[in-house]
């Protein structure tokens, strides 16, 4: 089955194990509820290998909920949710080394030296060849120079390259990305996407995408998901959703379906 | 657990460890301010124990220079504490503890990298002590103590830790508004573990709330070598016996507040908020 990305490139799902053909993620009914409040409501969603998943809603919506549960630092009321088959709740060390985490709300040591941190967590994530491998990044990430510097003393910029730098230390598997390019200037925000597309097409590494950013979740993503106030409002590759709702682009689209919450379609 | 698993689990103690080792590489404030408090103490209680001994002799002498030591000791039970406490807190102050919580770092290595870490600033602070204590008083650690100084020191060490773990679990559920706690707590075993006094001094009836926490047990035992001479064999297998409840309570307490945090969601928004 040929799956048509954003960015052109097309995935070849193979079947011929289970390993490769089941997802990376599944969550099905997923319920939040604090105090009565519902945080979200009912989550169903999957991300296959190699496939990049924008998940989209205004602040609020119950994005960092869902993200929390699947990383495992919270516990949903209800439903269920599985990270490479396994539960982020009870089975957590089975999947760690196997997927990494960056958001632009999650910092490294402030105090420490950028090569202290990611020496730290090369070290945690039991990465081969460490040196090798935290150069390699840095290269790719283009921050090389700034590896003897305090963490703390960097830009906003320059510190999310380095998260990103440490979130592909274990050469994950699955990436779960909140807001990875917010503080980034467009010619480095470009330049992050087109390094995530490029090694999602080498590896074939399965990403979980937050952003308010909407022409770049067109640029990266195969599909998106909308959540508001905790419910799924809308489904389907950024194209469906943009034609769906008869809207010039997805930022378009991402009002209508924010100012009409009851705008429900799901793609069968 | 297999060959390799105990491997990787070494690995990322060390990490750990080596994480907390790093900001005393750069920061002299930092390493001087976890020296500066105890020898600010140990002066302070110092020239008090000389007093005591130039006007007085036997038994008040002999007090005075348990004094010292008792000043030593607490500090050694205090810094063990911190040593646990703060370094877990580093993590939510510089917003890094989603990474670690995330990360294959399991809990209980990462408790033990607080407390090898702990362990390592405690030796060393001990030792800038009772050099200055020997230098400045002429009073020998060691030799007033014989013996029974590791024990003891151990017994006040592994209590550190085990209220080290009870004021993290505390952090961990109660986020910044329980800060103050990884501070307040160890002041409130002060006045019970009878570190400057006897526990005869005490009012009979909180003697025996005293007598449950393994660090009266230690002070008792330490007066009891230097102004008896006496082995403090009974106190300081009390005192082994307490530390094991402690440990095993902190960790369970810990534990259950991990879970509650998970539940209620502040584990996910600890550091940000």
């Amino acid at each position: 089955m040929d799956i048509p990305g954003a960015d052109g490139y097309n995935r070849r799902m193979t079947h011929e194990n289970d390993a490769e053909a089941s997802p990376l993620i599944r969550t099905r009914a997923l319920t939040k509820i604090y105090d009565g409040s519902t945080a979200l409501d009912a989550l169903d969603l999957t991300l296959h290998r190699g496939e990049i998943l924008g998940l989209l809603g205004p602040n609020g919506a119950g994005k960092t909920t869902a993200i929390h549960i699947l990383l495992g630092l919270l516990e949903p009321t209800s439903g269920e949710a599985s990270v490479f088959g396994l539960s982020p709740l009870t089975e957590r060390h089975r999947i760690a080394a196997r997927f990494n985490f960056s958001s632009a709300y999650v910092q490294l040591p402030s105090n420490l030296k950028v090569i202290e941190n990611l020496r730290t967590y090369a070290r945690l994530y039991g990465v081969r060849d460490r040196e090798r491998r935290i150069a390699e990044l840095l290269g790719t990430f283009e921050v090389g120079h700034l590896a003897g510097r305090i963490t703390g003393a960097l830009s906003a910029g320059e510190r999310t390259r380095v998260n990103l730098a440490k979130a592909f230390l274990n050469d994950p598997e699955l990436l779960l990305l909140d807001e990875p390019t917010a503080s980034l200037d467009p010619e480095m925000a470009d330049t992050v996407r087109r390094i995530l597309l490029d090694i999602r097409r080498r590896k074939g590494l399965g990403i979980l995408y937050t952003s308010h950013n909407m022409p770049e979740i067109e640029s990266l993503c195969d599909r998106v998901l909308f959540i508001h106030e905790g419910r799924t409002i809308a489904r389907g590759t950024p194209a469906e959703v943009v034609r769906h709702f008869r809207s010039a682009n997805l930022e378009e689209a991402f009002i209508k379906i924010v100012r009409c919450g009851d705008l429900v379609w799901d793609r069968p | 657990m297999s060959g390799s698993e105990r491997t990787r689990t070494a690995e990322r103690v060390a990490a750990m460890t080596l994480r907390y080792l790093y900001l005393h590489k750069r920061s002299l404030p930092r390493t001087l301010e976890v020296v500066f408090w105890p020898v600010m103490e140990l002066l302070l209680w110092g020239f008090v124990a000389l007093y005591v001994r130039q006007v007085s002799n036997g038994a008040l002498a002999a007090f005075g220079a348990s004094l010292i030591n008792a000043m030593i000791f607490w500090d050694l039970l205090y810094r063990s504490q911190q040593g646990v406490s703060i370094s877990f807190i580093e993590d939510i102050w510089t917003q890094n503890i989603t990474n670690l919580l995330v990360s294959p770092l399991r809990l209980r290595e990462w408790l033990a990298a607080t407390f090898l870490y702990g362990a390592m600033k405690t030796a060393v602070i001990t030792g800038i002590l009772a050099a200055i204590a020997y230098g400045l008083y002429r009073f020998d650690l060691v030799a007033s103590m014989h013996l029974y100084l590791i024990p003891l020191a151990a017994n006040l060490l592994f209590f550190g830790w085990a209220l080290g773990v009870f004021t993290s679990g505390l952090v961990i559920r109660w986020g910044h508004a329980a800060e103050a706690l990884i501070w307040g707590v160890p002041f409130l075993v002060q006045p019970l573990s009878a570190i400057f006094y006897p526990l005869s001094a005490m009012p009979a009836w909180l003697r025996p709330v005293a007598l449950a926490l393994p660090s009266t047990h230690v002070f008792e035992g330490m007066r009891e070598v230097i102004l008896t001479g006496r082995t403090a064999g009974g106190h300081l297998a009390a005192a082994a016996g307490l530390n094991l409840v402690y440990f095993a309570l902190g960790g369970f307490f810990f534990r259950w507040m991990f879970i509650e945090a998970r539940r209620s969601g502040r584990l996910g928004r600890l550091g940000t908020d």
